[in-house]
């Protein structure tokens, strides 16, 4: 059994990656990513991580080494932030479509401009298609698990995958709390080493990368994509093997007071536990609320959640980042298709919040429910709404 | 179409796309993307070899017989190269024909 104690979430993170005995670690430090790549470098010059870290000169070049060593088959890890990720743009797609499953957590952080280094999802969410399986954690606990578990799921053979741990910026990344740190029997026991599904071998050649003609391109997507859609079980068959060596249970949408909720939240990352202790408190009150918390960002579980959400009369989505010219929040679109070609329809209520580190107080995660809960009565359901936006 | 039509299905690709078969681009005949093809003079030619240096595909040799160069005009892409690196200007870049 791990040890619970009192770690910056970043810290674990790190201890997380050292635990998973990655052998490359490659990065580029950035607001508010750091302590988690810190550490890391610490582990490798004090001996305490036998690991090849890599010192670049950018996020495009981290993510490129980082390709490099898992083509020679080396589990690999990095770590980054908003900028950072928007540069390692290019190379998120050829990670994803040569199959080489890479982990990096992603701290969270707004795009520039206006030059922000606080918190919101925009990073990812402009990185949405990019292919690789999309983690978001809640709490530092899950961002340590998650981390161990993006190995065991983008390694498994039959997808071999990168993926994305998202844990929020500063509210996650630079918060102590008390997590129960695995320790390196479970981890070994939970995680098998890495066996690639080819290597860079001078003694068997084979040409990875190499151009994709019109008459190849079609079918290299539908590869990938169906790689990428298999991956949701192979998420889920991780999480029972974890909850089995761990006894921490995680699915792709974890659902509490769902099943009589007449208005369901729909969030991911951080700020869930404030709407859950928001629903808690309606709750008491009589109200009939639940959350449904997206793990699992992509592939999207699509049946998960409507499952989530079938029964209630408004579904309340909050999102962390705007879809420029869009219909509204990336989570909140994702909602509504889903909803589209299935029999039960409940109200979309939209909600974007939490814009560039702007807090989310409890009253107004309350007056979401209210306006919902009209909606849910009958009342006519409005565009999506930005959250203490001053007119 | 229907050329694709005979290659593999999406399911038979490795995964990544690689090629797991070394040395398999000599299949690709890309002397058909040619629309000049370079000639030689070889009364001219002063057997520099500078032409097989510079030719980007690696698809002119010396002619065991005499030491002239040749293109493979299987490969020749017909980019023109030689002819413009050529010291003498004997090699002449010739229109394809139908």
């Amino acid at each position: 059994m791990g040890k619970r104690q009192g770690i910056e979430v970043s810290i674990a993170i790190a201890e997380a990656a050292r635990l998973a005995r990655v052998d490359v670690v490659s990065a580029y430090p950035i607001t508010p990513q750091t302590h988690v790549v810190e550490h890391l470098s610490e582990f490798v010059a004090d001996g305490d991580l036998d690991a090849a870290y890599i010192p670049v000169e950018s996020e495009h070049s981290a993510m490129s080494a980082c390709v490099g060593a898992a083509a020679a088959g080396a589990r690999t890890f990095t770590s980054t932030s908003a900028q950072g990720l928007a540069l390692m743009h290019e190379i998120l797609f050829i990670a994803s479509g040569l199959r080489l499953p890479i982990v990096m957590a992603l701290a969270n952080r707004s795009l520039s401009a206006p030059l922000s280094i606080w918190n919101d999802q925009s990073d990812v969410m402009a990185n949405r298609d990019c292919g690789w399986v999309q983690l978001f954690a809640e709490n530092g606990q899950e961002s340590c698990d998650f981390t161990i578990q993006a190995f065991r799921i983008g390694e498994d053979p039959r997808i071999s995958l990168p993926v994305i741990v998202n844990f929020d910026g500063f509210i996650l990344s630079h918060v102590i709390e008390p997590i129960e740190m695995p320790d390196q029997a479970e981890v070994d026991r939970y995680l098998p080493p890495f066996k690639p599904l080819r290597v860079l071998d001078v003694a068997r050649p084979i040409t990875i990368g190499p151009v994709g003609i019109p008459d190849i391109y079609t079918e290299a997507h539908m590869a990938q994509e169906d790689a990428l859609l298999r991956s949701l079980d192979v998420t889920k068959e991780a999480w029972k093997e974890f909850d089995k060596v761990f006894g921490r249970r995680y699915e792709p949408v974890m659902c509490h007071d769902t099943g009589d909720a007449e208005v369901v939240f729909v969030i991911a990352g951080a700020l869930t536990e404030s709407v859950r202790t928001v629903a808690k408190n309606l709750r008491a009150r009589g109200e009939k609320v639940g959350v449904a918390s997206i793990k699992l960002w992509r592939p999207f579980p699509f049946d998960d959640l409507y499952g989530a959400i079938e029964k209630a009369r408004a579904v309340v989505v909050i999102d962390r980042a705007m879809s420029f010219g869009g219909p509204g929040g990336p989570i909140a679109l994702e909602v509504k298709s889903m909803l589209y070609n299935r029999p039960r329809k409940p109200a979309v209520v939209e909600f974007i919040a939490g814009l560039g580190g702007r807090n989310l107080p409890f009253e107004e995660i309350e007056g979401m429910y209210a306006k919902a809960k009209k909606i849910a009565e009958g009342g006519a359901a409005a565009p999506y709404e930005i959250v203490g936006l001053r007119a | 179409m229907s050329s694709s039509a005979k290659l593999p299905g999406w399911k038979d690709y490795p995964p990544g796309m690689d090629i797991t078969l070394p040395g398999s681009a000599v299949n690709t005949k890309t002397g058909l993307w040619r629309s000049e093809r370079p000639e030689w003079n070889h009364k001219q030619c002063i057997k520099c070899a500078v032409c097989v240096i510079f030719c980007p595909e690696g698809c002119i040799d010396l002619r065991p017989e005499d030491q002239c160069p040749e293109a493979d005009y299987e490969y020749c892409k017909g980019c023109g190269i030689c002819a413009r690196e050529c010291f003498t200007g004997c090699i002449k870049m010739v229109m394809e024909k139908e």
